[in-house]
């Protein structure tokens, strides 16, 4: 059986991908190394009862057009906005963050009269860059090294994007891609805690610090999606992030696809300069007329690739390129809601995200012992209690609480984590907590530990960096993953990647899936029929 | 009588309640017998108490009441408030008398709008702008140099706009002399150990007040109008009656008939003091202000857009038409719409491109789909400009007024 694409691993992008080839008509298998798909948007039981979200825990960036092109409602997708969210404060304060307008103003107000009336426009400038970047989500980047007809026209494209703006905003934009957050918060915001709240997005996932140039985009990237056209807005999906990939898996086999999970690939099978399927660690092979790694661009071309079949070049970008760890998570199964002193009896807070680190400095700081090689002794979180909302992960009245953590290094001083190192971590954190919801320790039933060591091992993730590869300007757009290889193709005829290694990036977004299929699809001069056009930004 | 101070509640439980009740809330909510709230500016307030039409004909002939709490208020005081607002807006601060008001604009340094409102002198270096959308931090950046000091202070003020060509006549019933009081004049008033201050000013193109006075003090002046005013037929009105009136007296409203340089998503929705025909307000001579040089090139250029009244045929409102020139070419787009119970005509205000405002204004067509039982009945409408405001009777400036 020769397959017209094998698909490597069954991340979100790897299913989208397989699901728009299957719908076109391609013969795809899905070939995954864990016993389940997901990869990082995955839910798994590890306590009787409780489903976590292991890893990315909400959604906003997964583009609404995926997931109607590929019936996902049909298949189970729910996406559930969220309500809230908090900052807490030393001495027992917090700022709280409300959709209503008028709360939200009301509740800033509360810290800095002069910020409750700044958010308005610093939400707005937030929105026009959104507005600029969401239209490139769904297209493949241009090469500007090119000058084949199709490259050149999608330069017009975003020439006419770019002298679509005004002198300022053009200055507004530039400034805003290359600025660190702390500085573009100072633009508008006087109060330190309202400012460590808006920095949140913009240090997620990647291994800088809110005072490093290029952390401003890094907050875009996380504001550029919606719930159902909410822009910014952020939501749960229903019974945990692993129901999306379980929706695009029953959408691909719904479409004659197939998915083989358990045995990961060894080696990607090349032959006269093509590639021509792979071989699985159980010795199994499986043939393709292309291959399409969900791999990250790290572990697909140094892992699974001879390196005499690569370009010298190649290889060296490949290898530099930037996939720094510094994210790690708790996933935690809980007896019973926690009490946070500081929160006001039936506050929406607990119904959406809460952090502990209420400044720029103490995130600067959490930084500093990352790049010293250690994890963040006062670690700064992004923490939630999807069950707040959904009620179909725990029994009524337990919860499920994710915890996502910053600063852990892919290695303490330069060593691989050791057990004792992660137990120190998950202490940590279980402790930052505590000291704000007294009594919280004791009613932890269950959990789960994730460095970026246990990121790597489970999902693949190089250095266990989440979004396969950082998102500063120098590896986006064109230049993601290296330059000349944005489109989704490689050295290697018929070995593709979709990965969140390519243009537009990590996130659970599906858009370097779907932008892959497209590419593919054109590649073999068949019409794309059951992929509709990207959303209007009107 | 006052009223006690309630105790300041826990300021963390807004969430309870986003929306704020006004201090006369007690008394809209007793006569809002539609139970029709509209959320504006922070606060829970009344679209339309009972009926449209008797609101709208009351502010026409007799008396109305509309609780303008919701405005935005700063107040702005020090040595150099005068030259710093001089700074801030585009009129001439320093011919603005202590106890006079007047119309202002503000805008960017691009010369765009970021808001209009009134501007009340109260003493010798002490202000108030009164306006519809927020700008602390604009207010504040702009006051870098200046000895002045800005607070946001709307919710230390309670206010009510006593409006109609019975509108003397309720005040001096109810004890207040503004018998000499002209357009754009201020008086202040004892009342229970504190102060009411009354302007003569108005959103309704009548003859009309407003008043000022603090929030344990509302409930007191609100009972004293009605008592005073019980004879004239007075009543209290909504937000949709004085959307008409003040369509007839063809006076916008921020982020209705224009979007604000601060708030605008989309960079070519905003609007210069030309494109709003408000131009006339601009003192050129006074020295800098916040968008004079992209102003004064401006003047030079050109601007794209006019704002201007329309006059359409037949009787079917236009609110949000597109302008049509030969009924082919877009060139505008109609912002606030009514038919006139006033003045007996189907108007409307409208952003138009240069020159078919003027010069090329004779083929203007206005498309309107009036919805009649579930179905669009398309209309291609004549239009015509004409001057604003629609309505001006000449009780709205009588000194002294009359009394009905
Ligand atoms: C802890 C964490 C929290 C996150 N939080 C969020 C969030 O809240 N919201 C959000 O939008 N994004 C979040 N992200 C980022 C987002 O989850 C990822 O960017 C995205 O899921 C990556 O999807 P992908 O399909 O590109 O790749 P992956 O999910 O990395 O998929 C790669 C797949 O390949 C498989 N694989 C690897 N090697 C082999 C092999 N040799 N053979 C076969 N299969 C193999 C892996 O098992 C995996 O299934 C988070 C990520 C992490 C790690």
């Amino acid at each position: 059986m020769i397959y017209d694409a094998v698909i490597i691993g069954a991340g979100h992008n790897g299913l989208v991908t397989a699901a728009y080839l299957a719908r076109a008509g391609l013969k795809v298998m899905v070939v995954e190394k864990n016993d389940w798909v997901g990869g990082a948007a995955v839910s798994r039981e590890l306590y009787p009862g409780f489903t976590y979200s292991n890893c990315s825990y909400v959604s906003s960036l997964f583009r609404p057009e995926i997931m109607r092109d590929l019936e996902l409602p049909k298949h189970g997708l729910q996406i559930l906005p969220y309500e809230g969210g908090a900052v807490f404060t030393e001495g027992d304060g917090y700022l709280g963050m409300h959709r209503n307008h008028d709360a939200n103003r009301r509740e800033i107000a509360r810290h800095s009269p002069r910020d409750a009336e700044a958010y308005d426009r610093y939400a707005r400038d937030v929105l026009r860059h959104c507005r600029f970047i969401r239209p490139m989500l769904l297209r493949t980047a241009a090469d500007p090294a090119s000058f084949r007809p199709r490259d050149m026209a999608e330069l017009a494209w975003l020439g006419k994007q770019m002298f679509g703006l005004s002198e300022m905003a053009m200055y507004d934009m530039i400034r805003f891609w290359t600025m660190s957050i702390a500085d573009f918060l100072d633009e508008y915001f006087e109060n330190g805690v309202v400012k460590a709240y808006q920095a949140v997005a913009s240090i997620i996932g990647t291994a800088l610090g809110p005072m490093s140039p290029g952390t401003a985009y890094v907050l875009l990237h996380h504001a550029m999606g919606d719930v159902d056209g909410n822009v910014g807005a952020w939501g749960f999906a229903r019974g945990g992030m692993g129901s999306i990939t379980k929706a695009l898996t029953a959408s691909l086999t719904a479409a004659g696809g197939e998915v083989r999970t358990g045995s990961g690939v060894a080696k990607i099978l090349v032959r006269n300069g093509r590639a021509t399927g792979v071989v699985l660690e159980n010795g199994d092979e499986v043939h393709g007329k292309r291959v399409v790694s969900n791999m990250d661009v790290k572990r697909t071309f140094l892992k699974h690739v001879d390196e005499a079949e690569l370009p010298g070049t190649f290889l060296k970008r490949v290898r530099n390129f930037k996939i720094r760890g510094s994210s790690g998570k708790l996933n935690i199964a809980l007896d019973r809601a926690p009490k946070f002193t500081a929160l006001p009896e039936g506050s929406p807070y607990m119904k959406g995200d809460m952090h502990f680190t209420d400044s720029i400095e103490k995130m600067e700081r959490a930084y500093d012992d990352w790049k010293a090689g250690h994890f963040s002794r006062d670690p700064f979180q992004d923490m939630m209690i999807p069950t707040m909302i959904d009620p179909t992960m725990t029994p009524p009245g337990k919860h499920f609480m994710s915890c996502f953590i910053q600063y852990a290094p892919p290695k303490i001083e330069g060593n691989d984590w050791t057990d004792q190192d992660r137990d120190a971590f998950a202490e940590t954190v279980l402790n930052q907590i505590e000291a704000h919801a007294p009594g919280f320790k004791s009613s932890v039933l269950h959990y789960e530990v994730r460095t970026p060591r246990e990121l790597e091992k489970e999902v693949g993730l190089t250095e266990g960096n989440i979004f396969q590869g950082e998102l500063t300007f120098d590896q986006l757009l064109f230049n993601r993953p290296v330059p000349g290889y944005a489109q989704y193709r490689s050295p290697i005829r018929d070995l593709w990647i979709c990965g969140s290694s390519t243009h537009p990036g990590g996130g659970v977004m599906g858009a370097p899936g779907r932008n892959a299929a497209s590419e593919i699809l054109r590649d073999m001069a068949k019409p794309s029929k059951d992929m509709s056009d990207a959303y209007a930004v009107l | 009588m006052r009223a006690k101070t309630a105790m300041k509640p826990d300021p963390r439980l807004h969430f309870q309640a986003p929306l704020l009740e006004t201090p006369f809330h007690p008394r809209t909510s007793a006569a809002n017998r539609l139970n029709a709230w509209v959320p504006w500016g922070g606060y829970s307030t009344v679209l339309e108490f009972e009926d449209l039409a008797m609101e709208h004909s009351a502010i026409r002939n007799a008396a109305t009441v509309y609780d303008l709490c919701p405005m935005v208020k700063y107040r702005v005081r020090g040595r150099e408030a005068a030259a710093y607002l001089n700074r801030l807006t585009v009129r001439n601060v320093a011919k603005l008398q202590v106890g006079s008001v007047h119309y202002t604009i503000w805008c960017d340094d691009a010369g765009k709008i970021v808001d209009d409102g009134t501007l009340f002198r109260l003493a010798d270096d002490d202000y108030r702008i009164c306006c519809q959308e927020r700008h602390l931090p604009w207010l504040l950046d702009s006051a870098h140099g200046f000895d002045v000091t800005i607070e946001e202070v709307t919710e230390e003020i309670a206010a009510l706009s006593l409006q109609g060509p019975c509108s003397y006549a309720v005040l001096k019933a109810a004890g207040f002399d503004v018998e000499t009081l002209k357009p754009f004049r201020i008086a202040t008033f004892p009342v229970d150990g504190g102060e009411l201050m009354i302007s003569r000013t108005g959103f309704t193109g009548d003859l009309g007040y407003e008043l000022w006075t603090s929030p344990d003090r509302a409930l007191a002046l609100w009972d004293r109008l009605f008592e005073a005013g019980a004879l004239y037929g007075i009543r209290p009105i909504g937000s949709a009656a004085l959307d008409m009136a003040r369509t007839e007296a063809g006076f916008i409203i921020t982020n209705l008939d224009f979007i604000p340089a601060h708030q605008a998503v989309r960079e070519d929705r905003v609007r210069s003091p030309f494109d709003m025909s408000l131009d006339w307000m601009i003192d050129w001579e006074k020295g800098h202000f916040n968008g004079r040089r992209a102003l004064l090139a401006e003047r030079e250029k050109g601007s794209e857009w006019a704002f201007v009244g329309l006059d359409i045929e037949g009787n079917v409102s236009a609110e949000h038409a597109i302008i049509y020139h030969d009924k082919k070419h877009e060139v505008g787009q109609i912002t606030a719409a009514c038919w006139s119970p006033t003045v007996k005509r189907n108007i409307a205000l409208a952003h138009v491109k240069r020159p078919y405002h003027a010069e090329k204004s004779g083929n203007l067509w206005v498309e309107i789909y009036a919805m009649r039982e579930l179905q669009y009945v398309k209309l291609m409408l004549k239009a015509r400009i004409c001057e604003r405001p629609f309505f001006k009777p000449a009780r709205r400036t009588a000194t002294p007024p009359g009394l009905f």
